[in-house]
């Protein structure tokens, strides 16, 4: 495919959903109005994402294999000349795979909700707002300006604000104004870092200043100060211990939709910055830098395990009676907020991204490899993850494990919605790390680039992070495990009572409950799908059962869109686990251009 | 300096030229500045300088004509029936606008007047020092000034319409006040600066004062004017002392003065006035510590005026401070550059700190919001210019204060708009709890506060709001102010909270609690406006025009269906709108120029990149 062609592509992939966000504001043209407001709005948005995703599916189908090193693509405008800024856009290796990560997942998001729109304010605010946010992390993955990338990793911070504050759960507003504060703090710090390496160096292009390969320019002093500024805002986003803590809270409050983005593609914005920016561009700084990052990767990838551990283990106080390794589980500090489903895989995502980071940190091509690969694949299975947790709220209207599964004994979903169920243990021993599935390469590589860190590095000190990464994985798989122990597995149903109505342990009735209690109030929403929070919250602890318990009510299994929206995730998870050449002869190229001089 | 006949010899007694004769004669005393030189002056001019000096009435026509305006209008108030009174506001208007038309031929190149002639000069370094310079940075002022005061008389019409202020009074006391910020940026000597300034105060003091009978006005008119008058008086004492050591007050005559003492006995007293005469200007721009007057005067003014003082004063006050430190005291560089780096570290800082503070129920939350957030934002005004003190191009430094005050002119003042706009509704001063739910009411309004908002916070969409904060940090960066930069960036954090949780207000449901149930409805913002009659009528849609593109949700004439009722519902609100028109058309021309920036910084970013002085 010829150059125009291409450069059109990447116009269309990046600002298509901008026009479309617009669009989405303007009343519907006659013809497309569809049965209703909502729906004709929805309906656009699963079309204009349908076409940015067809765009950069032929974009990279036109993306030339033999050279992924090659900027490809490339639009280079003066934008604002005063600050010497630049539309300057262009795909490689390393950001291609992002970019239609990030157009899938869009995507598949856009299609969820046009079936199961999220509660809240009209849906035309929903679509532009998922469009907006769209096209900030598509520009931030494109851009190869340094302003540019600065001006895309902000824009997503609004939208994604406004998307958990007006479509979250409890504690939406704290949350989504944690998430937008800290996020701001990290960014504002990183435009102080990008301003001192564009001043001194006197380019904001990323592309000129990787050819240089800054340390000509840059003295040391400046490269340092630029690293860890840009680092910490970087880190932020991605996030590290100890910066992750708006995360959690973000993810439990968030939609469903809201939670899949973020963990799929807005933490990838900041590994991507890491490489794109602070290796090539400041060398020497990243060097000097890199074993703290490891550091804290590390602890983030004990602290995310453990943490995810306390939340798995059923009880809250010690009891006597449980076996001794429970007892002292059980001392572990549990997160605030309650067993959240959602919580637990937003802290496995703090122990996937130190994966990430350790893999940055060993600025091995292996490691940065690794890096890469694991931020693809996290994307895929947390994506899933979050997509199932959505759907597990939906249809027992809580994510709450201590209400899932009270007794500590399963909440029987293989049983009740066998699909559903294996969908999740699929998802979770991908995201364990499973060999054959994508969770493994990335976390292997990383580790492999531990084992043998670039020279200046202290080896022995990253051999330590190797070690302790290693129990992480051992962690991870631990708790994962439990996870799945306790949502879809459960014993038997006991011998119920004869007249054990559907829905009177404590996850039935909320359907029940929430099928009388908001008749009226929300005539739209399928029952199943527990209208009101507020409503399923309360009757879930109403229905606690006091004697024995009855057979768990069977639940609706996956349906059709649900299949649609979650196959191209498991798919591509077999694929990328099957076959990871696809991806690493994308980036392994292009990863040897940013590390010059590093062989392995 | 391009000007046909700027420089011709004068009479010594023309009134227009006094600042100028004043230091024409100083040229030989220069040397023995022994402070009785100034009556020498005068008693020697006569005779030698037989001066006729004309006036390029062209390069002076803005504020000419802004002066000019205001007398036409308190004339023309006493003639006119009390039901013709609006007419006024038509005037002032059209006259603003005129005197903006006439920047235009002034944009080709330099021009300069009351200028001494070149023959005359030879202490000081005085020879073609000119009085009044039309030079780009002057042009910049002066069309923000005129567009502020243009946009603050849109604002003005509907408020004057629904209160009992008197007219001719209103429109002449502004328009005063905007003649002397219009001659200010273009005052090249130190008089001449401080009669602008006075001349652009003092009318504010009354305005500030103007709702009769209303204590609030009364007390905060009353402590404008002291900590006011108390701080020009300290501007004066310093710019006597610049004089006395130096012996000159045009700016540059003064930078050559100061090198010159630099080092002798005069130093101190030197070093002293420069200090005392910043005093002055750091207040206009309601600098830490100077800032006290602030929250309780923008409460007790009328709200177009609270929005003229947090522009246009700001405007005559930062460009004041810039001319004096950049173009008088360049020498004095490592004085003044600490000086106000200081200042603004402390200025935004207390100003964002206090804004956070306020509760969005507290009694006028909405206005004492914005006017510690305006003390904040002049924190990040100040910040090149404290860079200029460091950087090798000061004037480029300065560059940044101008774009950045530029953008924050237009979104200031939309944000004044939309305020005057709920406001009347119901409460004089509104709270930022009476925004709730503006977007079921006003969708248009409500996305144009939204996007005013998110540009005073820096955040996309508001693009130009992010680039202007750009500039101020790569002119800290640049200046090697790094402290500051941080300082500034932890600030613009603190600044987001408050400037985005008052966005939020704007969506939420007109009633529903603050963790509100979610409405199923199909389309809360058509359940919520009333008027659905979708088919918005020609004379709505003429009416409005600004309006129908102000915002994304455009406003087509359509059939009356469900989905166009939220597009429909903001002509029907702008034609119900207690403003009317001008009120309109000023949140609509806010909005569209904050867009076109969006779309194309450059338009103010350039002057951050060319040397303006």
């Amino acid at each position: 495919m010829n150059d125009t062609v291409m450069q059109s592509l990447l116009v269309v992939v990046v600002a298509g959903p901008l026009v479309g966000a617009v669009a989405a504001l303007l009343p519907a043209p006659p013809g497309l109005r569809g049965s209703s407001p909502d729906q004709a709005v929805l309906r656009h948005g699963v079309t204009v994402t349908g076409v940015v995703l067809a765009a950069a599916l032929v974009l990279a189908a036109g993306f030339d294999r033999d050279e992924p090193q090659r900027m490809q693509a490339t639009t280079d405008l003066s934008w604002i000349p005063a600050l010497d800024i630049r539309l300057h856009l262009g795909v490689d290796g390393i950001s291609l795979p992002l970019l239609v990560l990030t157009a899938l997942l869009t995507f598949l998001c856009a299609l969820y909700s046009y079936r199961y729109p999220p509660q809240g304010p009209p849906a035309r605010a929903l679509v532009a707002l998922l469009l907006l946010l769209e096209s900030g992390t598509l520009v931030t993955f494109a851009a190869l300006d340094l302003m540019l990338f600065f001006l895309a990793f902000e824009t997503v911070l609004v939208p994604m604000y406004f998307l958990i504050a007006r479509w979250g759960g409890a504690q939406r507003e704290r949350a989504a104004g944690k998430f937008i504060l800290y996020t701001l703090l990290g960014s504002v710090l990183m435009l102080l870092g990008l301003l001192v390496i564009g001043l001194r160096a006197g380019t904001f292009d990323i592309v000129a200043l990787t050819s240089d390969g800054g340390a000509g320019d840059l003295a040391r002093g400046t490269q340092i100060l630029a690293v860890l500024a840009i680092g910490v805002g970087l880190a932020v986003k991605t996030p590290m211990w100890p910066l992750h803590s708006w995360l959690p809270d973000a993810h439990t409050a968030a939609p469903t939709v809201g939670s899949v983005l973020l963990a799929g593609v807005l933490l990838k914005m900041g590994s991507y910055g890491l490489v794109r920016i602070a290796l090539p561009i400041a060398p020497e700084g990243a060097e000097v830098l890199a074993p703290w990052l490891a550091a804290f990767a590390v602890v983030g990838i004990l602290y995310g395990s453990l943490a995810c551990l306390a939340l798995v283990l059923p009880g809250r106080a010690p009891d006597p009676g449980a076996p001794p390794e429970r007892r002292l589980f059980s001392l572990l500090p549990r997160p605030s907020g309650g067993a959240d489903l959602k919580r637990l895989v937003a802290y496995s995502s703090v122990g996937h991204m130190g994966f990430v980071l350790l893999g940055i940190a060993t600025l091995t091509r292996t490691g940065v490899n690794g890096a890469l690969f694991a931020n693809v694949a996290h994307g895929l299975i947390t994506g899933l993850l979050f997509f199932l947790v959505g759907a597990v709220k939906e249809r027992t209207g809580t994510t709450d494990l201590e209400q899932l599964d009270p007794r500590g004994q399963g909440a029987a979903l293989y049983g009740r919605t066998p699909r559903l169920g294996g969908l999740l243990a699929f998802a979770a021993v991908a995201s364990l790390g499973l060999p054959g599935l994508a969770g493994f390469w990335g976390e292997m590589l990383a580790m492999l680039g531990a084992y043998h860190p670039a020279d200046g590095l202290d080896r022995p000190a990253y051999l330590v992070f190797l070690a302790l990464a290693g129990l992480g994985t051992l962690l991870t798989a631990g708790y994962l495990l439990l996870m799945v122990r306790r949502v879809c597995m459960g014993g038997p149903p006991e011998p119920a009572p004869d007249t054990g109505p559907p829905g009177s342990t404590s996850t039935g009735p909320a359907p029940a409950a929430t099928r009388t209690g908001t008749a009226g109030a929300a005539p739209d929403r399928p029952a199943g799908s527990a209208g009101s929070r507020a409503e399923a919250d309360a009757a879930a602890p109403s229905g606690h059962p006091t004697g024995a318990a009855p057979a768990p009510a069977a639940l609706p299994d996956v349906r059709g869109y649900e299949f649609a929206t979650w196959t191209p995730l498991v798919a591509l998870t077999l694929l990328a686990g099957l076959w990871p050449a696809v991806l690493l002869h994308l980036t392994d190229p292009a990863v040897a251009v940013l590390l010059p001089g590093i062989s392995r | 300096m391009k000007g046909e006949p700027m420089t011709l010899p004068a009479p010594a007694g023309e009134p227009l030229s006094a600042p100028t004769d004043l230091a024409s004669t100083d040229l030989a005393p220069a040397v023995r500045p022994d402070g009785g030189h100034l009556a020498d002056g005068f008693l020697a001019d006569g005779p030698t300088a037989s001066l006729v000096q004309s006036v390029d009435w062209l390069a002076i026509a803005p504020p000419t004509l802004t002066a000019v305006l205001a007398l036409v209008l308190l004339v023309a108030d006493l003639f006119l029936p009390a039901r013709r009174k609006p007419l006024l506001g038509g005037i002032a208007v059209a006259g603003l606008l005129l005197a903006g038309l006439t920047l235009l031929p002034l944009h080709e190149g330099d021009r300069a007047t009351f200028c001494l002639a070149s023959g005359t000069g030879t202490g000081g370094g005085v020879a073609g020092s000119c009085s009044y310079v039309a030079d780009p940075f002057t042009l910049v002022i002066q069309l923000l000034v005129l567009g502020g005061a243009l946009l603050t008389a849109l604002l003005s019409v509907p408020v004057l319409r629904r209160t009992a202020l008197p007219e001719g009074e209103y429109w002449f006391l502004l328009l005063a006040s905007a003649a002397g910020a219009t001659l200010l940026p273009a005052s090249r000597d130190l008089i001449t600066l401080v009669i602008a300034l006075e001349v652009a105060s003092l009318p504010a003091f009354a305005l500030v004062g103007l709702r009769r009978g209303d204590r609030l006005s009364a007390e905060s008119a009353w402590k404008f004017f002291l900590s006011s008058v108390t701080a020009t008086a300290v501007t004066l004492l310093g710019v006597s002392f610049v004089y006395g050591a130096t012996g000159a007050v045009h700016l540059e005559a003064v930078a050559e003065g100061l090198k010159r003492v630099d080092g002798g006995p005069l130093h101190s007293l030197a070093t002293l006035g420069v200090g005392l005469t910043l005093v002055g200007f750091a207040f206009k721009t309601a600098a830490v510590p100077f800032h006290f007057w602030v929250p309780d005067t923008y409460v007790g003014a009328p709200l177009p005026v609270a929005g003229y003082l947090s522009v246009v004063s700001k405007a005559v006050g930062f460009s004041g401070l810039a001319l004096v430190t950049v173009v008088a005291f360049p020498s004095a560089a490592d004085l003044w550059g600490p000086a106000v780096a200081v200042l603004a570290a402390l200025t935004m800082t207390v100003g964002n700190v206090a804004a956070l503070r306020q509760r969005p129920d507290g009694p006028h939350s909405a206005v004492r919001l914005l006017a510690w957030s305006s003390v904040g934002q002049a924190g990040y005004l100040l910040v090149p210019i404290a860079a200029a003190g460091y950087a090798a191009d000061p004037s480029r430094a300065v560059g940044a204060t101008v774009a950045y005050a530029l953008m924050y002119a237009v979104v200031n003042l939309g944000v004044f708009g939309v305020v005057t706009l709920v406001a009347g509704g119901g409460s004089p001063s509104p709270r930022i709890a009476d925004h709730r739910g503006l977007y079921a009411r006003h969708p248009l309004a409500a996305l144009a506060l939204a996007f005013f908002l998110l540009c005073l916070a820096g955040l996309p969409p508001g693009v130009i709001g992010l680039f202007a904060k750009v500039t101020v940090f790569a002119a800290a960066v640049d200046g090697g102010l790094g402290w500051l930069a941080v300082v500034m960036a932890l600030n613009v954090v603190i600044a987001l909270s408050y400037y985005l949780s008052w966005t939020a207000v704007l969506f939420r449901g007109p009633t529903e609690p603050a963790t509100p149930a979610p409405s199923a409805g199909p389309s809360s913002a058509a359940s919520a406006t009333p008027s659905p009659s979708g088919a918005a009528e020609p004379a709505g849609a003429a009416g409005a025009p600004g309006s129908s593109g102000s915002a994304p949700a455009g406003s087509d004439t359509r059939t009356p269906v469900p989905s166009s009722a939220a597009a429909s519902g903001p002509l029907a609100a702008a034609r119900s709108l207690p403003g009317g028109l001008p009120l309109t058309v000023a949140v609509a021309l806010a909005a569209l120029t904050a867009l076109a920036l969006s779309a194309a910084p450059q338009l103010v970013l350039r002057f951050a990149s060319q040397g303006l002085l």
